[in-house]
């Protein structure tokens, strides 16, 4: 036998358990015969078993308490939006307080021009915006200061602040109607006092908020 | 056990820090060892297997429940003991094979050369003669044998922790052995 390749081989497939009896009895009968392979392999045995004697360490005794202590926090978020679901009043009165503090009344009271949050492919007759009847506006649409009368479609909320959704000829009450919602996919909201023009905003607000917290 | 630790992963995943902190206790030693076999010096150590154990907090989601769940934490601890010993010492990981070594790179060559001096090693404790004669062994080859003699993992679980096939798991353990076999068959 080779001892430099065939008696090292079983060797090792020894130390790694994996000798099948056979091979076993092989490197007995070379091991016996061979005192330089037999020097080897009690070396390689006495290595392991130096190795193993090495005693087991362990992590220090605060360990696990310094892991707690570098976990990531619970996201601000949440705590956010915890005092908000448990405070709802006073999340509201605050927001009312930003609002107002913010003019938020004089652009009520100042802005009195029609404006329309998307331009493209609408008409502006007399403080009317129109959504044409081959138009189709992908998104919310937001008119103020005027009304808004849709014979085209809209792909998203539509609000209308300080005016009304006019009704189409021959169109039952638009808000209710089956036909009506066929051309709005998302919410339809109608702002017409101050007071619910505050509301409105306190929702957009809070929802901005908890939007900003999630990203 | 690993059904309770499995139990506490379904939890850890609903963001309970009460049931992290069980596996932290459960592994802290395994994974301590894992680090300090490998990087050398206690505080280093433990500053890993920290990092280790909130890296696995932080991806319990990736952590397929299916699989041995401390595969995967040595698998965290192993490769960031790893990275840390590549920035450490760049020159130190000359990894360029001498012929006739039996695999072993120019740096283990070089150290196997200078023997020890019989009165140093008297002077040093036996175990930690073993421990810096482990660490003289370069990376790849002092993972597997802190994994195979010092936490007793099996040849497989040893494969699937460090991503390699079982047969180079073989190949690393016995050029491990055979340089370590060198270095203390003195002792
Ligand atoms: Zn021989």
């Amino acid at each position: 036998m080779d001892c430099k390749k065939e008696a090292l081989a079983l060797m090792h497939k020894y130390l790694d358990d994996e000798l099948t009896q056979k091979e076993e009895r092989k490197l007995r009968g070379h091991l016996q015969a061979c005192g330089q392979c037999q020097k080897h392999f009690h070396e390689l045995k006495r290595t392991i078993s130096l190795v193993q004697s090495s005693s087991q360490v362990s992590a220090p005794p605060d360990f696990t308490k310094k892991v707690m202590e570098r976990l990531p926090k619970e996201k601000k978020r949440t705590n956010y939006s915890r005092w908000f679901r448990h405070h709802p009043f006073l999340t509201a009165a605050a927001v009312f307080f930003i609002l107002m503090f913010g003019g938020v009344f004089s652009a009520w009271n100042d802005d009195q021009q029609v404006s329309v949050s998307k331009q493209d492919n609408l008409v502006i007759q007399n403080q009317v915006v129109i959504v044409p009847e081959n138009v189709t506006v992908e998104g919310d649409l937001v008119v103020r200061n005027g009304d808004l009368r849709i014979e085209g479609l809209v792909n998203g909320d539509v609000t209308v602040i300080n005016g009304e959704i006019l009704e189409k000829e021959n169109q039952d009450n638009p808000l209710d109607g089956d036909k009506y919602m066929a051309y709005v996919s998302g919410d339809v909201n109608e702002v017409n006092q101050v007071f619910e023009w505050m509301w409105y905003q306190v929702k957009k607000t809070v929802t901005n908020i908890f939007t900003l917290e999630e990203e | 056990m690993e059904t309770v630790i499995k139990q506490k992963i379904k939890q850890i995943k609903k963001g309970d820090h009460a049931a992290f902190e069980d596996v932290v206790t459960f592994y802290q030693n395994k994974v301590y060892q894992i680090c300090f076999r490998m990087i050398g010096n206690k505080h280093e150590a433990e500053d890993l297997a920290q990092e280790a154990f909130i890296r696995a907090y932080t991806n319990i989601d990736r952590f397929d429940e299916k699989r041995k769940f401390s595969t995967w934490l040595y698998r965290i601890a192993t490769n960031l003991t790893i990275d840390r010993i590549r920035k450490k010492k760049p020159d130190y990981f000359l990894d360029a094979e001498v012929k006739g070594t039996e695999g072993l790179n120019m740096y283990s060559q070089l150290a196997a050369d200078q023997a020890l001096p019989e009165e140093e090693v008297e002077s040093l404790e036996l175990q930690t003669y073993i421990h810096k004669e482990i660490l003289a062994l370069p990376p790849k080859y002092r993972s597997v044998i802190v994994l195979r003699f010092l936490d007793e993992l099996s040849l497989q679980e040893i494969a699937d922790v460090l991503e390699i096939p079982v047969g180079t798991v073989k190949t690393r353990i016995h050029r491990g052995r055979e340089a370590l076999r060198k270095r203390l068959r003195h002792v």
